[in-house]
């Protein structure tokens, strides 16, 4: 296991009933990096990220987060064996996320997540949308309600900062111009832009997306990619993230993931990945042996 | 290609002409299935008291007439005013109607709060000291408290999303805390007001609790349980509550220590007036004002607020606001929390205004007309709510004395018979109208350049 990791998923088994979706997964994210896990349709993916985002209980294994410097980790064994979810130390902190309630691993743990089919406020307009992602220091600002009910000048001076970084996040994604509009009007690009700038209104430390560049066009992909760079190296969040468009997963992942029924098939760079002939055949469905006819066809 | 009726009109009339009499025929034949066996045929008793079938073929005609004249209308001169209508309907005419429908907005709610503070003195006016008691008593003070109820439940239906068929259980349990306390401890209604109203608050979280779960009619059948089970209990504990007799003799409100009756240490002694039990009717007129507005003023507050937004959020998308880190639970709970202690306010208001309570005034009849307020002035809007609940508690109110209707259908109709029956038409003619509430547009909690209303389409309802 490298150091330098932000995230340890270890052992995890996700059993519904009889199925088993995710059997004893077990990889790194690497802090500051962009990793991409992909697999055919059905792989476990999704189930993955419930895990790690607390929306599924995991029936086995451990999925543990770390903040600040990567002494963090050699905590991780008496963290696991006392009761607790998360502990501090000095600067940074290290978390066990299949331990926490779903709220609490954006709120505590720094995790935000994008959904594979958007899920905005479509009723709230596009800076109400940024807003309700600062809930939780903004209910800090305005003193549980109680101070923003008297109208104290504390509260307002929060919302202001926190109407300038939704701003900030305007600008990035190309849409100040729409922030007083219903999020549900937005084309379907912008939402899918809006819904990443909403999660990176939390101040994660790691963003996990759900299938991003699902149902956009090339140059909204290109867009993405830029948009996920730009996160990667200005914002310094690592990023997880779910794709079926290898366009974006092969230019911008620096890690690639390959789940095939729930198990880690492959696991390396982009070109290890590309090159691995397990990955070929769970994607082109032929045998080891086909793989090489199969490449010379798809022009490998 | 493009042949539109216009180039052609003969053959397009034509059409529509038939289609209008198939429409008409096929109208008149359902009025003859449905009507037949109700009109058409009467028992009455002969003389020597045996039942006979007597058939009515004129007004049973009549009817069928009415119904085919009816969708011929409908076919051929509303639809067709409507579509043109539509056509004609062109941007600059949009943009006209949207400034007056601001202009109105903009002073809309000054003059309506302006109004209700006037009001009592427009009624003294008008009808005099003797015939202004109806007016503010029976009229304002009983909207007002409507109004108050509507705004509460706003919180939790329209804001969170969470469909609250029980609402009158804390509306009870706030009534029922004013009158105990006062008889028992003599406390003052003042010290009772909000104490009512932190009890009913832990009701609501206590209710909450259990629902956090439930969503859509589940949620839904489970409150409209819960404002049951508080009635029952009202009803069953007999010695604590006094059972289905109530609670008598409940002490007034007084004006600061001052009671308002005819003694030397009454209020209109103390001020030096004559005395009129018209002051205590003034003075609880202007508390529920007071209380109404501090609902509005609160509310309006809380949806700037993150607490507000997270309502709002939850009913737009639970699983999105619990991928922000919105403590859903806690954002449920004080929804329930903050709607229950407005119906306190306005239970222990209503106690202490009737002097007497008893099971019978928290049916789930009062829930069910809380809701249809919510609802049929458009989910989450304080201004439709307000309208509505004048429309409809007024509404009903009004057509106790509409006496000009008996000159119309007789001296025997009877018009506080058919309240509730035109009150449920006029329920129905609106929901057609306005499937979404008078007002169904948003008013966004802040803006960064420009306010602009959200359309209703996009808002979710309040499911769950």
């Amino acid at each position: 296991m490298s150091s330098d990791a932000i995230l340890r998923v270890e052992h995890l088994t996700m059993r519904f009933g009889g199925l088993v979706a995710v059997h004893d997964l077990s990889f790194t994210a690497k802090k500051g990096e962009i990793t991409a896990l992909i697999g055919p349709n059905g792989a476990g993916k999704t189930t993955v990220f419930n895990c790690i985002t607390g929306f599924y209980k995991p029936s086995e294994g451990r999925v543990a987060l770390r903040h600040g410097d990567s002494a963090q980790w050699d905590q991780l064994e008496s963290l696991t064996a006392s009761s607790l979810r998360s502990r501090m130390h000095g600067d940074g902190a290290l978390f066990l996320l299949e331990r926490m309630p779903d709220y609490l691993v954006t709120q505590k743990a720094r995790v935000a997540r994008t959904f594979q089919n958007i899920r905005l406020f479509r009723g709230m307009t596009v800076l109400e949308n940024l807003l309700v992602a600062q809930h939780n220091s903004l209910m800090v600002a305005s003193g549980f309600t109680l101070f923003g009910v008297l109208g104290l000048p504390n509260y307002a001076r929060a919302e202001h900062a926190a109407v300038d970084k939704a701003a900030m996040w305007l600008e990035k994604i190309n849409l100040t111009d729409r922030a007083d509009d219903p999020a549900g009007d937005l084309p379907y690009g912008a939402q899918r832009r809006l819904e990443i700038a909403r999660a990176m209104c939390t101040d994660p430390v790691l963003l996990c997306l759900d299938e991003p560049a699902a149902g956009l066009n090339p140059r909204e992909s290109a867009e993405l990619n830029d948009l996920l760079l730009s996160i990667k190296n200005e914002i310094k969040t690592s990023v997880l993230l779910i794709e079926h468009d290898m366009s974006v997963v092969m230019q911008i992942s620096d890690h690639v993931i390959v789940l095939d029924y729930g198990t880690k098939i492959s696991d390396g760079t982009r070109d290890q990945v590309r090159n691995d002939p397990k990955v070929i055949a769970a994607y082109l469905g032929v045998d080891e042996d086909e793989v090489a006819k199969a490449e010379a066809e798809v022009g490998l | 290609m493009a042949v539109t009726s216009t180039d052609s009109p003969t053959p397009g009339g034509r059409a529509d002409l038939l289609r209008a009499c198939r429409d008409a025929a096929i109208a008149g034949l359902v009025t003859l299935g449905m009507m037949l066996p109700l009109i058409g045929f009467r028992t009455v008793q002969n003389i020597n008291n045996e039942l006979v079938l007597e058939t009515r073929p004129g007004l049973l005609l009549t009817m069928i007439l009415i119904v085919v004249a009816g969708s011929l209308v409908i076919s051929l001169v509303i639809r067709p005013w409507r579509q043109r209508k539509a056509a004609a309907h062109v941007a600059g005419e949009s943009v006209q109607r949207a400034h007056v429908r601001a202009t109105i907005a903009k002073y809309l709610t000054p003059f309506a709060i302006g109004f209700v503070l006037v009001y009592p003195i427009l009624s003294i006016v008008f009808a005099g000291w003797q015939g202004s008691v109806k007016w503010v008593d029976n009229f304002g003070i009983q909207v007002l408290i409507y109004v108050m109820l509507g705004w509460g439940l706003n919180i939790v239906v329209g804001l969170a999303g969470l469909l609250d068929l029980g609402y009158v259980a804390f509306y009870a349990v706030g009534a029922y805390s004013y009158a105990l306390l006062a008889k028992e401890f003599g406390l003052s209604f003042w010290i009772l007001l909000p104490l009512a109203g932190c009890l009913s608050a832990f009701w609501g979280i206590l209710l909450g609790f259990p629902v956090l779960r439930l969503r859509g009619d589940y949620l839904a059948i489970v409150t409209l349980a819960f404002g049951e089970i508080i009635r029952l209990v009202l009803i069953n504990w007999v010695s604590f509550t006094n059972g289905y007799a109530g609670i008598s003799g409940i002490p007034r409100p007084t004006f600061f220590g001052i009671p308002f009756n005819a003694n030397d240490d009454g209020f209109a002694a103390v001020f030096g007036l004559e005395f009129t039990p018209m002051y205590r009717t003034l003075f609880l007129y202007y508390v529920i004002v007071g209380l109404a507005l501090l609902t509005a003023f609160v509310t309006l507050r809380l949806r700037k607020l993150p607490v507000g937004r997270a309502w709002e959020a939850l009913r737009e998308d639970e699983i999105a606001c619990r991928s922000l880190g919105v403590n859903t639970t806690n954002t449920k709970l004080t929804a329930f929390a903050m709607g229950a202690m407005f119906a306190g306010f306005a239970g222990s208001f209503f106690a202490a205004r009737q002097g007497f309570i008893s099971p019978e005034s928290f049916t789930f009849m009062e829930s069910a007309m809380i809701v249809a307020i919510v609802v049929l002035g458009g989910m989450g809007s304080m201004i439709g709510v307000a309208i509505a609940a004048v429309a409809m508690i007024g509404g009903t109110e009004i057509m106790r004395d509409m006496d000009f209707l008996k000159q119309i259908f007789g001296n025997s109709f009877d018009p506080t018979q058919y309240r509730m029956l035109l009150f449920g038409l006029a329920m129905v003619l609106i929901m057609i109208w306005k499937p979404r509430g008078l007002i169904s547009t948003r008013e966004p909690s802040t803006f960064l350049k420009e306010r602009k209303t959200v359309a209703a389409s996009f808002v979710k309802e309040g499911r769950g």
